[in-house]
């Protein structure tokens, strides 16, 4: 099921990183990453535990402070800048470990990813002044459509930590969206997740990438990031092993060596 | 049915002089309750909703009613105006604390607001020549409303009642909106919110202020209900009482911490038949409400008023 879509990376990509450096103490955790993002593709970054990978996420969202190199969002400059910043311009994400906000309801959940998308301020919300209740059910509407994508309309008035794990996963994923992001990081989307939910997810992010959005996968469950992905960025200790497309990275005699362990075929 | 819950508060607390005329508890206790429910519901959008604890919110309570005292016994200030620059000032500083104290987390916060409690409550011990040091300021003038004196116990109780409905609906509105919702989001994942767009350490800034704002409306109306302040009105033990009452009442929610404000104003006077033995049962129910109600009295009691009324239909049935 490998789409081959536009897997060449188009004049200007969505996403530029270049010489990405970040180290924690004496261990180069990224040591100088370079990749581009086209738009409109799923970009899978792959390797073993321990590669970089959710470090280069959490470079890429402003929650590390790489030593070098530079990220170039849409012509903006990430580096530097705070995460809500880094979100406003559009990239958001999920989390390998949940972070729901499990002191409200999945709808509610959903309604901060509209955060963005809305005016009011503190004075407005405190008299509830006319247009605040105009703004709030357009909120509630983004939201709902935001969980209809994610098949979670049915949940919207549960709180958040009564669902199970593979729901609240989505609800995760729905949030981001609510969010409107043009890039959107998913960090592990399937790890915990059983078969079926692993295929339902697949769906999902194809459904998310023709609504236009980008998509920067990180995963460990090989069929999926194989199936799903237009093109894949092999990491190994902080560098990048490889690049190309779903073929090309299951034929590297490298990744086969250093990542794969020896000659295997995927059910794809 | 947000409606519902507060117009049938608002109606309470209008009958309950009608119903009870002259009784000390409704009239004396009852307006120490209202003030402290107002303080209680402005710390709750900070400590339940957002997540940060203040030990050193009695600090702006006293701002309020010191810049109220001073300026209306001293320079003979009109009284809405003197409440108007309580609020002013302890806003400013509000602001001004928020963004080094609230990098802080957990036990960290906690000891720099009991530290910032502390100095407040020193500067209005030894700033004798403005605060009248220990002894406290006397002479209070009653607060004057556009020409409407607040000098009876039934217009005091019906100031504070309204000043309380105030701070409640501002509150519900507050939390149950795109300000109020990331409020609670900076509690559930600070991480997230961020990435979402929530700028947490504005939003923490925000309801700092909000809530240092309510503490000194509060004290501006306590300076002229009493007609005196003094230190000990504003000390540790104030601020500690008024972390325990949003506790007790249940943390993230408007009613839960007014409704914890009146119940430890009202077992305060309760007790006091028991005398030397006041703080001993005052501590040992803290204890069990907290053990067996851990969601707070409100939460707690609704549930226990749910489950009776099942078990009475049952049985009719």
């Amino acid at each position: 099921m490998t789409t081959a879509l536009s897997t060449l990376p188009s004049a200007a990509p969505l996403l530029a990183v270049e010489g990405l450096e970040q180290s924690f103490g004496g261990v180069m955790a990224l040591a100088g990453v370079s990749f581009q993002v086209p738009a409109g593709l799923i970009y899978a970054v792959i390797g073993p535990n321990g590669a970089g990978k959710t470090t280069l996420f959490n470079a890429l969202c402003g929650f590390y402070s790489p030593s070098a190199g530079s990220i170039c969002f849409e012509g903006d400059e990430l580096l530097g800048l705070p995460p809500y910043r880094i979100a406003a311009l559009g990239v958001t994400r999920t989390f390998q470990n949940l972070q729901l906000f499990f002191n409200m309801t999945v709808l509610e959940n959903v309604m901060v990813g509209c955060h963005l998308r809305a005016r009011t301020g503190l004075l407005a919300a405190a008299l509830r002044l006319p247009g605040v209740r105009r703004e709030e059910r357009q909120l509630r509407e983004w939201a709902h459509e935001a969980l209809e994508v994610c098949e979670l309309a049915d949940r919207a008035e549960q709180p958040a930590g009564a669902l199970p794990y593979g729901l609240m996963k989505r609800v995760e994923i729905a949030r981001a969206l609510a969010a409107k992001p043009r890039l959107l990081l998913l960090d592990e989307p399937a790890a915990g997740l059983n078969d079926t939910e692993t295929l339902a997810l697949r769906d999902l992010i194809a459904r998310i990438r023709a609504a236009g959005i980008t998509v920067l996968l990180v995963e460990h469950h090989m069929p999926l990031v194989m199936s799903v992905s237009d093109r894949l960025l092999v990491l190994d200790y902080g560098s990048v092993l490889a690049e190309g497309t779903p073929a090309d990275i299951q034929a590297d005699p490298r990744v086969i060596a250093a990542y794969l362990g020896g000659a295997v075929q995927y059910a794809v | 049915m947000r409606r519902i819950g507060f117009f049938t508060f608002a109606v309470g607390v209008a009958l309950l002089p009608a119903l009870f005329p002259d009784n000390y508890f409704v009239m004396a206790v009852g307006v120490s309750a209202g003030l402290n429910a107002i303080l209680a519901v402005g710390l709750n959008l900070l400590m339940g909703y957002a997540g940060q604890i203040s030990l050193g919110h009695a600090a702006f309570f006293g701002m309020g009613a010191y810049t109220s005292a001073i300026l209306t016994t001293r320079y003979a200030c009109p009284s809405l105006i003197a409440l108007t620059a309580g609020l002013i000032i302890a806003g400013v500083i509000a602001w001004l604390l928020a963004r080094p104290i609230l990098r802080l987390r957990g036990h960290y916060l906690a000891m720099a607001t009991l530290g910032f409690g502390v100095i407040v409550h020193v500067l209005m011990v030894q700033a004798t020549p403005w605060t009248g040091g220990p002894d406290g300021l006397n002479g209070i003038p009653p607060l004057n409303l556009l020409g409407w004196s607040v000098d009876s116990d039934l217009r005091w109780y019906a100031v504070i009642m309204a000043a309380l409905l105030l701070a409640i609906g501002l509150s519900l509105n507050l939390v149950d909106s795109r300000i109020g919702r990331a409020l609670r989001a900076v509690r559930g994942s600070e991480f997230a919110a961020q990435m979402l767009g929530i700028d947490t350490g504005r939003a923490k800034t925000q309801v700092f202020v909000v809530s240092a704002l309510f503490a000194a409306f509060a004290g501006s109306l306590f300076a002229h209900q009493q007609s005196f302040v003094s230190p000990d009105s504003f000390n540790l033990t104030v601020s500690v009482e008024l972390v325990t009452m949003v506790v007790l009442g249940g943390l993230a929610s408007t009613y839960g911490s007014a409704c914890g404000a009146i119940a430890l104003t009202l077992l305060h006077e309760g007790l006091v038949v028991f005398e030397d033995y006041e703080m001993m049962i005052h501590g040992a129910l803290l204890m069990a409400v907290m053990i067996f109600m851990p969601q707070g009295l409100f939460i707690g009691l609704s549930q226990g008023a749910r489950r009776l009324w099942r078990l009475k239909n049952k049985a009719s049935a």
